[in-house]
This record gives structure tokens, C-alpha cells and sequence, in this order.
């Protein structure tokens, strides 16, 4: 069997690689639910009804897209560039602390001073939490995956002892939670009786501002470069170094955004618990995109609906909800092979 | 005397494109003789072996060893009829031992023990037998380099090898490390072995060779015993053409625009690369860098690239005093630098037309402004260019990586000299060129000259060095000669400057 | 402060030390394996994620404990050979298959887990493994009932150091195994399948790490919870790096590493203590990009890691 490039790659082929790879997972995944004792057809209609089938579902869906967007944009720029930021889970983390810091009674500003602010502080918070590993990588050539994933573990038990210690707040009843957001820092909701929340929009115009920023800005091209070919980038004169710094304060800075979106549009006050994976599953979300920022608001859609259609068909049949998190994790995988299968012919010897 | 041929090559022929590689090629060894292949790169040597070893298929021919036939196509059949490979590049694993890299694959894998001792009495009897001294013990990167040459042949010896090919054996030897290498050669050929020695070196072949072959353009051109035949004779052989004519005018040249003085640049195990190497490049000509590839013309390239700094000495550059230059310095004064890897180093294969061309000049305030880039003036320079210099594309919007070879050159060309630098380096520039292209490249550096530009113009192709060049110098062992004339010197005496030979005229320009 | 340098001398500490290292032990024994042939593994985290599931539900269902160690391995194995499938045939981002590895991994344990025991609500029990004493050792007064009374996948896991450090510096598999995560090209050049030899290792390696991830449900724990592996996985990554790929430095960075996890359990007890004990569970990750900071001037990384090897290319 060899592989052999294939000369032309129509844009109907990039986009249906991503769309049967993830058909291939569902598939898959179906023998799952057949071994649960389920029928697969019921499974998965629960699964999309539960995410689409009311306007109360579709804003629920769209709420888990805000959070999605945001952390599949960080891995996607980062990417971009060959940087590889698995450490979107801490950044996330550490910009919700940041908005926490300044967020719940620090600063007495209107909502257009404060919620700006909190979004900024988070960005740098995660910005330079990403630095860290960064400068590793360029200066002591630490390969930046393990790196940026021990960070993790350390932020989160930052957290923990911030949560149940200095930033607990006494008039939680008990719970190991900070204290709340003050009203002005709050993001206003965009749907009545709905979470659905500003932030939606924030991740809409991130979306945005990233894919003209890659597309059409000399900083953008210069993070292409360096991500398809360092060497010939640093022969043509381009700063490979400062470039990947660069690269990885808006990475950084767009997991923190993720982090304060969930804190002062969703939750209120920072838990440990304010990211089930999400700066994981940004991985992915990027990945089915195949880096492409506009290409993440749907993946980050996607996603949604397999989590949110997944917790509510768990509730009417026996599945688990972890069914989610694996046709996810095979996703990945499957869209690997379709990537490998977009860009090269298969042939038997 | 009489010969017991042990390997005969019998009318290999082999295709690649429009590219014969080998064309009826028949050759055959004795026991106990030293049988020189001698070929320039691209002569077809590399290609014959990969046959040998069974890594490719001859289109036509048979080889024969120990008068059984090789099945074709096997890699394993020549190493247990007894053939062994010492390869120009090592096939050694830095990190591991002597002993270890010697035993691979020659103990079944699920054996469970080693069997070290038997291993280490067989390599060092075959030491002594054949005074290839080496301790087993010692990992592959504390060797010198003559001395990992000793572990590939004793690689070769442990699997009962009676024919050795080696190939390029001295490119990386010291000349003591040669005579001891010699010496080995001698033994090996006492005790009824047979070798293959693969080089371009002169001197040598003569030295150690009892028969000798020359390859050109994948055709065996003269077979001789070596005490009947001269250098001269071989290095004629080799290179073959007649002197062409120039088509340059001769002009003065202006002031020194740039210049190597004493530059000595470090390679792995302290060897020096460029070894003390002074030229000087001056406005209106084309200096020539005449040399085997491998001698030292990566690290000039290098240094102009930016890429590469001196070790010991100054590289100057007109206006701007002695730099230690990086790549962005160097697109900023203004050196035009064609190189020679280009889908590496040259050009970004996943980006476009437009944006490879652009890559030198992004900044500008033509191609950018507030940060954003002007995509129509991108678009407009790239047609232009794509234009003036015949690259054939599907558009300014397609993917570098789907052009041919010759297409990517005329765009790192035509980069480089729409910028119309003062300075140029053109490394292997026409590499892979069909005719047309190869004139126009000619053309565009012979016009740049005209304008007063310098080039430093490193080649393997003869023919262009003699016709471009105001100057040659040629490199070897990363020393540089004197300036040679090319007018007045001829093919012969440059093939033996080339392949080490001292030269005993010396005319500066 | 005196009173925690009392601390450290006591049997108790080592003993616990030495618990706790086992899955450590297990873990980098295997990641060292798999790099050793070229492939970086970072399914490490899942793959001992699904061996802490794969065992614990073996014996719950009735099964022996040994055999749940076997099945764990087993289903490591598996994993491995599905990494192997996608970076050394495929020769695709051994990166992103090791995280995709890892999340399939990870989730498909969660998943199986939830539902076959779909109504509990504080996570079941089994008996685990009975500590083994080691004999005339476990006789020394005082230190020997501490010290050297440990489970047998302990002693399993110390065994396993010998094990591979044997096996891959005195056997042919070994030898091939270190040359194909060198110099592949030299490898097959003199007759070795290189992808056959990658995969087996990466196989070896995963089971290897299956088995430390049993380690906690079938002995230090008696349980399966969510999380459990903690990202002992991913210091396992560093602990590789910082051992030089030697099973012998292996042994001796697990232990230390395990050594904060014994203090910070230890300060735990100690209400009055002036660090907070989240500090002390930091320190194995803090001290894991510490030690690849280190060892990043002098690492001696195999020289093929992470380059997948196309045949025929030359």
C-alpha cells in the first residue's frame, strides 16, 4: 500500500472530509449504543432533538457553542503556526481568575468600561500563562504538548486552593466557590427565559476577527509561514520567534476570553468545575475545522449539539452521556484519516 | 595472469523519465583487485549500486556474483551472496556501540541472549586479520570519522562480505586517515577479497586502483588498467566537452562589494568546512565557485543566505563594514540569494504564487498597509513577474507546491531579481533546467552583471562556470584556490583542481 | 520543619513512597519503550485511564485479580496497536494521535463504566491485592513490616525494571527496538522491519502502562473513580525524558516524584501547616517541567522520536 499526493484538492473535497469523518464516528459509535441495548435510530434522533428540538434546546446548544468557539479558535491559531497549545483548559482557568480578580467589586465601572476590561485581563491572563511554554519551546527547544498540559493540572489546583481557600466566599453556604460577579460585569443574555448570553456574539466577532487576522494581515502571514515551512520563512527574513510569541498571546488570550465568557455570562462566579473539558475539546472543534476560524463556529456548533443532544438523550434512554465525549475522541481520530485521504491517493502496490 | 572474476555487471540499463540513468553498462571484478568507478555526480554510479542492492530494478541486464545470478530486486540477495556496502554517508547509529550496530539483524530476533562474547571474539579476530582496529565497546559518537568508516567495513566483514563497494570512502577522510585506509584495503585484497572503490578523487584512484572504469551520462566512456592510463587521460574522461565559447563582453570590474577574508566555518567533530576561504566579489563580474559538491560551497551559500556566520575571519559587505548578518539582514542589504534547495529553503510550498513572491518584501508599503495586505498589488506584482519570466502556473492564486522544479526556480528568480540587487548569489541556479530555461537564467545573470551587479555563481556544471565567469576559483576541502582565468585554462587542469590535485599554474584575475 | 525531616525518616514515608511510585513505574517503563523505538505515546494518560477500568470491572465481575491485571494489559495492547496502526503505518501526527488515543481512551473507560453500573452513586468495591511481604527483607525490626510489605504489582513493577532493562540491552529485540528509534534507515538497510518493530514496541509499551493504570484500582484503590489517573500519565512523559530512556533512572525518578505525593499526604494530616497541601500535590507537575527544562540541553533523545519512517525513502 503507498500513498501518493494527489495533484488537485477541489474545495468540495476539504469540506467533506471533515463532514464523513464525522459521519464515520457517529457510525462507529452506533455500536455502542447497540450494545447498550438501544436502537441507534432512537438514539440519535433523541440526540439531535434534544439539542435542536425546542427553542430552549437550540439556546442551550448555542450557549455550549460560545465556550466551544472560543477554545477551538485558541488550538486553531496555534496551530496554525505548529504551536501546540493543549493547555487551553488552564488558560481558560486563569482568565476566569483574572475577570474574578477584577470582576467581583474591585472595580465600580459601568458595564461598558467593566466588561471590556474583564474580557482584556482575561486575554492577557491567558496570554502569558501560554507564554511560559512558549519561550521554553523557542529558547530551550521544550517540546511545548507536555508542557502546556502539566499547566493544567497546576492552574487547577490553583484554583482549588483559590476556591476553597483566600477566594472563598463566606456567603456561599458552604460551596467552594468564589465570590459572584458584580451585575455591571455581567454579560446581558441575548434570549428571554434562555441562557444564551452575549458572549455568543464575542465568540462571533473572535471567529471573525481571527480569520481576517490569518487571511489578511501581515501578522497572519507570517503565522502561516512559519507554521507550513519555518525554515524558508526565516530565509525570507520573516521573525520566526517573535512570530510564534505573537502567536501564542492571541492563542492564550483567546482561551481566557473562553474562561471569562463562562464566568460572567453563564456561571456568575468561578467553581472548580467551570470548564468540563472545554479547552480539550477546543482541540477538536479546531481539528474538524481543519483550522479554519470560520470553520470553528460550526465544529464548536457541531460539538454543541452532540453534547448537549447527548446529556438529554441519556435521560431518556440508558446511554451516558459520556457516548459524547467518545464520538468526539473517535471524531479526532477519523478526521486524521480524512485529512491524510484528502491530501493523498491510496494505492495497492 | 589470469582473473577470477567474482561480480560481472552485464548491460544494465536503466530509465527514469527521459532520464537514462544507465545505459548498457558492463563491468566486471576479480578477486583479489581494486576495480575504481569514477563519474562525476548525476554520471549514474548511485543508481547502479541501488541495483546492485536490489533497491531498484534494472530495466535491462543481470548481475551476476560468484557466478549465480542476483535475483533483481532484492535487497537481502546481494548481502548473502557476499556483497557489502560501505555507503558514503554512514549508516551507523550514533548513540549505540561498536558492537551493537555491527550485530543488528545478524541474530534471530526472538533469540532472547545475545551472544556478546562470540560476537566480540568474531570482531576482534576480523580486527586484527584485517587491522581495522575499533573497540566494541565505544559508542559510534566518540569515533573519529575514520574510524566509523572502520565499523561500516567491519559491518560488511562480519557478514562474510568477499566483495566490498565502497563508495566515496576518502570525501570525509584526513589525508593520514586515507593512508590507513589503504593499508586496510591491502589486507582485505591479500586475503581474496574483491573491492568496488566508487570516487571522483584522481589521486587516489590512481594510488590504490589496479582497473579502472569512468561513467558518463550513465555510459561506461573508457575501461583501462590503471598503470596504462594518466589523470589526465580520466579527468578528460570524466568531464568530456569541448571548451565553449563565452558570450560575455568583457567589462572591468568596479569596487569590491562584498568579500570572505580568512572565514573558517565548524562542522560536527571540529572539521572545517571552509577552511580559512577569502574571495572577492566586485561590482560588474561573475566570480565562479568551481567544486564537487560537499567541499564547502553549503556554507558559503550559507553565509551570504545569513544562515551560516563566520566561525574565524569577516565576511564584509559594501556599505555596511563587517556583518554577522541573519537572513532579514541580508534581504535588507539588498543580496539577491537563488538557492539551491528550493522547496525548502526557497519557497513556502503550501502557500501561493503571489505570497511566495512577496516573501522577501511583505512590509513594504506597496504589498502592506496598517498592518493589512494590499492582496491586489500582491496579485498584480505576481502577474507581472510570473509574466517576465515564463513561469507556467495555473495562476497567481495556486499552490507553489504544485509546480515543476524548473517553474519553482523561475519564481525564486524571478523574486530575487526583480529587486535588482547589487549583490547576487546563485547557487546551482539552472539545476534541473531544461534548455530554454537554463539560456534565460543565463541571460538575466549575465544582464545583471551588465548593470554592475556582482555574482557569486556556485555550480557543478562545468560548462556554465566557463561561460559565465569572469573569474573561477575552485573549492576543495573548503579552501579556496587563486582566481583562475577561465579563458586561459582548460577542462583538464580544472577536473584535477577539482578532484585535490595541487595546481602547479596559478593565474589571478 | 523538624518535624517534617522526621518525617522523611520515617519507614512509613518510603513505604508509601514506594506505593505510590508504582504506577509511575509502570507508566514511564512503558513510554520509555515506545520512544526508544521513535514513537512518542501520548495516549499515556487514556491507555492507564482504561487499564484502571478494564481491571477493576474484570474483577468486579467476578473474575481473579490477576486476571484483571492480564485483561488490563491486554486492553492496553489493543490501544497501542490502534496508535500504531495511525502513526507508524499511517505515519500520521504521532501528536494528535496520541491525544486523540488519550480522549478515545479516557472517555470509552467513563462511557463502559457508566454503563454497566448505571445507578450507583458512591462508586462499588472490590478486595484488592494482599501486600506480599518480601521474605528474610520483611524480617528486619521496624523498617521491614514498613517497608518491605508491599503489593505484589510492586514488586511486579520493580521486577519489570530489571525486565526491560535486560531486554533492551541484551537481547536482539532490545537492539533492534533502540536502532529503529535511531536510525531506522541503518536498521532496515540490514534486513529489520522497522514498522513491525515500532509497533510491537508501542503494543509492549501500552500494555506496560495499562498495567500501572490497573495498579490503582486493583490495589492502592479498591475503586474506579472518574479522574483517577490525575495526570500521572503525562509525568510519566517528563519522567522519560528525565530518566535518559534507562529503566534504572526511570525507577529512581518515579520514586522521587512519588516521594511530594507521600509528603503532601503527610501535611494533609498536619492541619497546622503553613503550606497549603494543594502546593505539595503541584509538585510533581511543577518538578516534571523542571526536569524537562534540564534535561533539555543534555537530552539524548533517541534520534528518530517523532519522525515516522516512510520505506524505501532514501
Amino acid at each position: 500500500m503507498r500513498l501518493e499526493p494527489r495533484d488537485h484538492v477541489s474545495m468540495a473535497m476539504a469540506v467533506a472530509g471533515p463532514v464523513l469523518a464525522v459521519l464515520a464516528a457517529m457510525a462507529i459509535c452506533s455500536l455502542l449504543i447497540l450494545w447498550s441495548g438501544s436502537s441507534v435510530s432512537d438514539a440519535y434522533a433523541l440526540l439531535f432533538k434534544g439539542a435542536l428540538g425546542s427553542r430552549f434546546a437550540i439556546s442551550e446548544t448555542l450557549t455550549r457553542t460560545t465556550v466551544l468557539t472560543l477554545t477551538g479558535l485558541a488550538a486553531a491559531v496555534a496551530f496554525r503556526a505548529k504551536l501546540w497549545n493543549i493547555g487551553g483548559e488552564g488558560q481558560l482557568y486563569v482568565g476566569a481568575c483574572a475577570a474574578t480578580m477584577l470582576g467581583t467589586g474591585q472595580l465600580q465601572w459601568p458595564p461598558y468600561l467593566l466588561i471590556p476590561t474583564l474580557f482584556l485581563a482575561g486575554a492577557l491572563a491567558g496570554g502569558l500563562l501560554l507564554l511560559v511554554p512558549t519561550l521554553l519551546k523557542t529558547h530551550l527547544k521544550v517540546d511545548e504538548v507536555v508542557t502546556t498540559l502539566l499547566l493544567n493540572f497546576i492552574i487547577l489546583l490553583l484554583v482549588n486552593y483559590l476556591v476553597f481557600g483566600p477566594w472563598k466566599d463566606p456567603m456561599a453556604m458552604g460551596w467552594p466557590q468564589a465570590a459572584a460577579i458584580i451585575d455591571e460585569g455581567l454579560l446581558p443574555k441575548l434570549l428571554a427565559k434562555t441562557r444564551l448570553h452575549a458572549g455568543f456574539l464575542v465568540a462571533l466577532a473572535s471567529a471573525v476577527g481571527a480569520w481576517v487576522l490569518m487571511r489578511f494581515t501581515v501578522w497572519g502571514y507570517e503565522i502561516r509561514a512559519v507554521g507550513a515551512n519555518p525554515e524558508a520563512a526565516r530565509f525570507a527574513g520573516v521573525p520566526v520567534n517573535r512570530t510564534i510569541v505573537r502567536t501564542a498571546l492571541i492563542s492564550g488570550g483567546l482561551a481566557g476570553m473562553a474562561g471569562v465568557c463562562e464566568l460572567i455570562g453563564l456561571k456568575g462566579y468561578l467553581t472548580l468545575d467551570l470548564s468540563p473539558g472545554f479547552g480539550y475539546t477546543g482541540i477538536v472543534v479546531a481539528m474538524l475545522a481543519g483550522l479554519h476560524p470560520l470553520g470553528v463556529i460550526l465544529s464548536a456548533f457541531f460539538v454543541a449539539v452532540v453534547f448537549n443532544g447527548a446529556d438529554s438523550m441519556s435521560r431518556a434512554l440508558s446511554v451516558s452521556n459520556y457516548i459524547a465525549e467518545v464520538i468526539t475522541a473517535v471524531s479526532l481520530l477519523t478526521v486524521l484519516v480524512s485529512m491524510l485521504l484528502t491530501r493523498y491517493k491510496l494505492k495497492w502496490k | 595472469m589470469s582473473r577470477n572474476i567474482v561480480m560481472s555487471l552485464n548491460k544494465i540499463s536503466k530509465r527514469f523519465g527521459p532520464l537514462q540513468a544507465n545505459d548498457a553498462i558492463d563491468l566486471d571484478l576479480a578477486e583479489g583487485e581494486v576495480l575504481a568507478l569514477l563519474g562525476e555526480n548525476g554520471a549514474g554510479k548511485t543508481t547502479l549500486m541501488n541495483i546492485l542492492f536490489g533497491h531498484y530494478v534494472a530495466d535491462e541486464g543481470s548481475v551476476t556474483v560468484f557466478g549465480q545470478e542476483l535475483p533483481p530486486g532484492k535487497p537481502r540477495a546481494a548481502i548473502e551472496a557476499g556483497v557489502g556496502m560501505v555507503h558514503q554517508h554512514f549508516t551507523l547509529a550514533d548513540n549505540l556501540t561498536v558492537l551493537e550496530n555491527v550485530i543488528l539483524g545478524t541474530e534471530p530476533l526472538w533469540g532472547g541472549r545475545q551472544h556478546l562474547r562470540t560476537a566480540i571474539a568474531k570482531l576482534d579476530r576480523l580486527s586484527q586479520e584485517f587491522g581495522l582496529a575499533v573497540d566494541p565497546r565505544a559508542q559510534v559518537r566518540d569515533l573519529s570519522v575514520g574510524e566509523m568508516q572502520r565499523v561500516e567495513i567491519l559491518k560488511a566483514l562480519y557478514r562474510d562480505a568477499r566483495i566490498l563497494i565502497m563508495d566515496e570512502p576518502t570525501a570525509v577522510l584526513t589525508p593520514p586517515e586515507v593512508e590507513s585506509l589503504f593499508a586496510t584495503l591491502r589486507q582485505l585484497l591479500k586475503r581474496g577479497l574483491a573491492v568496488v572503490f566508487i570516487s571522483h578523487k584522481l589521486a587516489e584512484v590512481m594510488a590504490i586502483s589496479d582497473r579502472v572504469a569512468v561513467l558518463r551520462s550513465g555510459k561506461v566512456v573508457l575501461k583501462a588498467e590503471t598503470a596504462q592510463t594518466s589523470r589526465e587521460a580520466l579527468a578528460e574522461a570524466m568531464v568530456g566537452r569541448d571548451i565553449p565559447e563565452p558570450k560575455r563582453t568583457r567589462q572591468a570590474a568596479g569596487e569590491a562589494l562584498l568579500s570572505l577574508d580568512q572565514v573558517t566555518v565548524f562542522g560536527a567533530q571540529h572539521k572545517r568546512l571552509l577552511d580559512q576561504a577569502s574571495l572577492t566579489l566586485r561590482a560588474g563580474e561573475i566570480v565562479g565557485i568551481a567544486g564537487v559538491s560537499g567541499n564547502g560551497q553549503a556554507q558559503i551559500a550559507d553565509l551570504l543566505s545569513g544562515l551560516q556566520k563566520p566561525d574565524e575571519g569577516r565576511l564584509t559587505l559594501r556599505g555596511a563594514g563587517d556583518v554577522m548578518p541573519r537572513p532579514r539582514d541580508m534581504v535588507k542589504y539588498g543580496v539577491g540569494r537563488i538557492v539551491e534547495d528550493r522547496n525548502g529553503l526557497g519557497l513556502i510550498g503550501d502557500m501561493t504564487i503571489a505570497e511566495n513572491l512577496a516573501s522577501e518584501n511583505y512590509r513594504d508599503k506597496k504589498f502592506a498597509r496598517f498592518g493589512f495586505l494590499r492582496f491586489n498589488a500582491l496579485k498584480e506584482h505576481a502577474r507581472q513577474l510570473i509574466e517576465s519570466f515564463d513561469v507556467r502556473c495555473p495562476g497567481v492564486a495556486a499552490q507553489v507546491r504544485k509546480l515543476s522544479g524548473g517553474n519553482m526556480q523561475k519564481l525564486i528568480l524571478a523574486r530575487v531579481l526583480s529587486k535588482r540587487p547589487m549583490v547576487i548569489l546563485a547557487h546551482q541556479p539552472t539545476w534541473g533546467l531544461d534548455v530554454g530555461a537554463t539560456a534565460y537564467v543565463h541571460s538575466q545573470l549575465l544582464e545583471a552583471r551588465l548593470r554592475g551587479a556582482g555574482v557569486l555563481l556556485i555550480s557543478e556544471d562545468l560548462d556554465e562556470l566557463l561561460q559565465l565567469s569572469d573569474r573561477i576559483q575552485v573549492i576543495y576541502h573548503g579552501r579556496l584556490s587563486e582566481s583562475l582565468d577561465p579563458e586561459n585554462i582548460s577542462l583538464r587542469e580544472l577536473g584535477l583542481l577539482m578532484s585535490g590535485h595541487q595546481a602547479t599554474l596559478s593565474k589571478a584575475a | 520543619m523538624g518535624d517534617f525531616f522526621d518525617f522523611i525518616f520515617t519507614a512509613g514515608f518510603w513505604a508509601a513512597t514506594l506505593r505510590m511510585a508504582t504506577p509511575l513505574i509502570f507508566g514511564t517503563l512503558g513510554e520509555l519503550v515506545c520512544e526508544r523505538s521513535g514513537v512518542l505515546n501520548l495516549g499515556i494518560e487514556g491507555i492507564m485511564t482504561i487499564g484502571s477500568m478494564a481491571g477493576w470491572m474484570w474483577v468486579y465481575q467476578g473474575g481473579e485479580l490477576w486476571q484483571g491485571v492480564l485483561f488490563a494489559a491486554f486492553v492496553g495492547a489493543l490501544f497501542g496497536l490502534l496508535h500504531s496502526l495511525f502513526s507508524v503505518y499511517l505515519g500520521l501526527s504521532q501528536h494528535v494521535t496520541g491525544l486523540g488515543i488519550t480522549m478515545l481512551a479516557s472517555s470509552l473507560s467513563y462511557f463502559i463504566f457508566r454503563m454497566m453500573l448505571p445507578n450507583v452513586t458512591t462508586p462499588p468495591k472490590i478486595v484488592p491485592f494482599d501486600s506480599w511481604a518480601l521474605p528474610l527483607f520483611s524480617d528486619i525490626p521496624v523498617l521491614g513490616q514498613a517497608l518491605f510489605v508491599q503489593s505484589p504489582l510492586t514488586w511486579l513493577a520493580l521486577l519489570m525494571v530489571l525486565l526491560v532493562g535486560y531486554g533492551l540491552f541484551r537481547t536482539p529485540v532490545g537492539l533492534a527496538i533502540r536502532m529503529v528509534g535511531e536510525n531506522p534507515m541503518a536498521a532496515e538497510a540490514q534486513g529489520i522491519n522497522v514498522h513491525l518493530v515500532r509497533s510491537g514496541a508501542v503494543v509492549f509499551g501500552s500494555a506496560l502502562m495499562a498495567v500501572g493504570g490497573s495498579f490503582l484500582t486493583l490495589s492502592a484503590f479498591d475503586a474506579f473513580y472518574i479522574g483517577m489517573t490525575n495526570g500521572r500519565g503525562w509525568i510519566c512523559i517528563a519522567l522519560v525524558v528525565f530518566a535518559s530512556w534507562r529503566p534504572g533512572k526511570a525507577l529512581l525518578g518515579a520514586l522521587f516524584f512519588a516521594s511530594f505525593d507521600a509528603m503532601q499526604m503527610r501535611v494533609q494530616q498536619q492541619a497546622s501547616s503553613a503550606i497549603p497541601y494543594q502546593v505539595y500535590l503541584m509538585a510533581p507537575y511543577v518538578m516534571s517541567i523542571v526536569a524537562l527544562i534540564i534535561m533539555s540541553r543534555r537530552a539524548a533523545y533517541p534520534k528518530a522520536l517523532l519522525i515516522p519512517f516512510r520505506r524505501g525513502e532514501r
